[in-house]
């Protein structure tokens, strides 16, 4: 379905206006990215991902290391640029934009990373961290200083220790910086990479919270991004399941995690320990055979067949495409029990 | 069948770690004693700072300049005290650990053939061709294909699952009797994940291992761990079966890391039930218990009760059944006390917004 409604540039709207309803607030379609390998073949770290996700909606992006997760996230961001595909924003492609032109969206597409604490500079005060944002952005010293203190509350922070430096703040503490930072320009999304899982147990679930109440209020769109699944499941609408740079399962979440129809979404969901000792001694699970291969040299086909139980000679030849299953998309031939 | 009462396989007793730093000193571990019997695995959780892996290395014997109070015995036998070379003949032989990150625990310039001989070799006197032939086997045992070809490869051109087994691997081929597993699969994708703690699980069948496997993941404590040690700021804040921890978590910040945890199978309407704060710094210790600022049941106790918990350090109690124990002065109180706060906030709530509800409309 393409349906162009008018010429995305002269849509210079206030905030959150209202959308176009024919077009998602994010639209991406096959995108790619290859890295040139120094010594090896090239490597597709991401393979023809497409998806949309709607205002106000999250979409969990979950898979395991190498799956190209957070390489997608870092495209949307346009923290890196794709080698090919698109990433349509508010109905506008921002994946070939120069960076002059990428400026003014900036302010509506944000990030929050794993570590805290590492992507916070160390020589700058929190007001400093919360305010450059509006400063780039063109507000006065003045008002940035005070948006900054308004963010620290709304995070949970004390808005007197605006001028204190991130070391002096624990790991929770520090990663609602970061997120106060992400929402200094009032953004309509946020691509969340990892956000939890450097934190310790006991303070996961107060950024979980934090972040369903910050989309509740502020009417967030999220990407997040995360190897946890049982986060991803708390906070989703949609999820997306990546093996080795593609999509193999995407839907609803309630289906997908109560249904799922890929052998490896279901050898996932399976392999996560459950913290409840009766269940698990009850639990059949499907343990995969050997290591997620290689991005560089992906096997053929559908590039799990290696490690899939049902697998069949179509498998090792024919690559499955995401195709409407169970009422959600699923890339395998033999989708199901 | 009247034998003598044999020593349990590990038995750590008023085990104290402290660290001379800069800013003072830091004692890591206090007050801590635990059991563990050939053949089961004791869970130890906790967050960052809570000594679990302090102990483990105490164990070992691996804490150079650390000050080591109380007493640690390996069937039987005293472990404080050893000298080094004492300690080498029965690190590897006796007792063996594995790390989270297998890489930096295999040297880069050896294959993992000779790093394993070279235990066998050391231990057992064993000469290189015999002791060659037992490290493929042993490789072979912990499910690596083509053992007799990966034996003569480097530590880089394994995978992390693959190096992990590595680790088992060389922990095991002198028949040890007790395995430590400090987070031994936090750094693995989960379905590798699943696949070293199946192979742990079996090898410690077969061999009648004793396991102690530390981990912050309370889903690995609920699939291999027969009892569990719950530790907070440097001390045990409970002990319990694991069927009775999860079934009914005696102590306060037990409790709090359940409540807290996202679920596959939870319903996710409502959110989470977060602790408050922060782990707490080993720095500064609070004089009374540490989990006291960050507790729910301190919070809801009466001042004379808070002030219990903030000056008077809880130590551990037996609680309920045998061998079970909660370090909280107010300790299963909370059980009963959640479900009766739960029902009186409930109530209150809606009798407040009844009261509300005709206010709300301007």
């Amino acid at each position: 379905m393409t349906v162009e409604t008018g010429p995305p540039d002269t849509r210079a709207r206030p905030d959150r206006a209202g959308t176009d309803p024919a077009e998602p607030l994010l639209r991406v379609r096959d995108l790619t990215m290859t890295f040139a390998g120094r010594r090896s073949a090239p490597v597709r770290a991401v393979d023809g991902v497409s998806f949309d996700l709607a205002a106000g909606e999250t979409l969990g992006l979950v898979g395991e290391s190498g799956c190209g997760k957070s390489t997608t996230g870092r495209m949307l961001v346009r923290l890196l640029e794709p080698t090919s595909g698109s990433v349509r924003f508010d109905g506008r492609d921002i994946s070939r934009l120069s960076p002059r032109a990428l400026r003014p969206l900036r302010r509506h597409i944000q990030m929050v990373f794993q570590d805290p604490h590492s992507s916070l500079n160390p020589r700058q005060t929190v007001a400093r961290i919360i305010s450059d944002p509006l400063l780039v952005q063109g507000a006065s010293a003045v008002d940035a200083r005070r948006r900054a203190a308004e963010l620290m509350e709304l995070v949970g922070l004390i808005p007197e220790h605006i001028d204190r430096y991130p070391h002096e703040f624990s790991g929770g503490q520090a990663q609602r910086i970061g997120i106060a930072r992400s929402l200094a320009t009032g953004p309509r999304l946020i691509v969340a990479d990892e956000p939890v899982s450097a934190l310790d147990v006991s303070v996961q679930a107060q950024i979980v919270n934090l972040m369903e109440r910050l989309r509740a209020e502020l009417g967030l769109a999220y990407v997040f991004i995360a190897h946890d699944l049982s986060v991803v499941r708390r906070v989703s609408d949609r999820v997306a399941v990546m093996y080795l740079g593609r999509i193999v399962e995407i839907g609803d979440k309630k289906s997908l995690y109560e249904n799922p129809q890929h052998p490896y979404t279901r050898a996932l969901l399976s392999a996560v320990p459950l913290p409840d000792p009766v269940a698990e001694r009850r639990r059949e699970r499907i343990v995969l055979l050997g290591d997620p291969p290689s991005p560089a040299a992906p096997p053929s086909g559908c590039t799990f067949h290696p490690r899939c139980a049902k697998a069949q000679a179509i498998c090792r030849t024919e690559r499955p495409l995401l195709q409407v299953t169970a009422s959600r998309e699923v890339a395998c031939h033999f989708p199901g029990d | 069948m009247a034998a003598l009462p044999e020593p349990p396989l590990l038995q750590v007793r008023d085990l104290r770690v402290t660290f001379t730093t800069p800013r003072g000193s830091v004692r890591a571990v206090d007050s801590l004693g635990f059991t563990v019997e050939a053949g089961r695995t004791l869970g130890i959780v906790g967050e960052s700072g809570s000594g679990k892996s302090v102990t483990s290395l105490a164990v070992m014997g691996l804490h150079r300049g650390a000050e080591i109070g109380g007493s640690i015995a390996l069937a039987g036998q005293e472990l404080t005290g050893l000298t080094e070379r004492e300690l080498s003949r029965l690190r590897g032989r006796k007792m063996a650990m594995i790390f989270q990150d297998p890489l930096s625990s295999l040297h880069p310039y050896y294959t993992v053939g000779e790093q394993i001989a070279e235990h066998v070799r050391v231990h057992f006197g064993a000469r290189r061709a015999a002791a060659r032939r037992r490290a493929v086997d042993m490789l072979g045992e912990v499910g690596i294909p083509e053992p007799a070809r990966r034996a003569g490869e480097y530590p880089h051109q394994f995978s992390g699952g693959m190096r992990q087994r590595v680790m088992i691997a060389m922990a095991l081929v002198c028949e040890p009797d007790l395995l430590i597993a400090d987070e031994p699969t936090t750094a693995l994708d989960v379905t590798v994940q699943a696949q070293i703690l199946e192979l742990i699980a079996r090898l410690q069948q077969e061999r009648g291992l004793g396991v102690v496997m530390i981990t912050h993941d309370l889903g690995v404590v609920a699939r291999v761990a027969h009892d569990v040690l719950v530790m907070y700021g440097g001390r045990a804040a409970e002990q319990a079966g694991v069927d009775e921890l999860f079934a009914g978590p005696a102590h306060p910040y037990s409790r709090g890391l359940l409540d807290s945890l996202p679920r596959l199978d939870d319903a996710d309407d409502e959110p989470l039930r977060a602790i408050p704060g922060s782990p707490p710094s080993l720095l500064a210790p609070a004089p009374g218990c540490a989990f006291a600022p960050r507790c729910h049941v301190a919070a809801a106790a009466t001042p004379q009760q808070r002030r219990r918990c903030a000056t008077e350090r809880p130590e551990p109690r037996p609680y309920g059944a045998a061998r079970r124990s909660a370090a909280c002065h107010f300790a299963g109180a909370d059980t009963a006390a959640t479900a009766q706060t739960a029902q009186t906030a409930q109530t209150a709530q809606t009798a407040q917004t009844a009261q509300t509800a005709p206010e709300v409309s301007p």
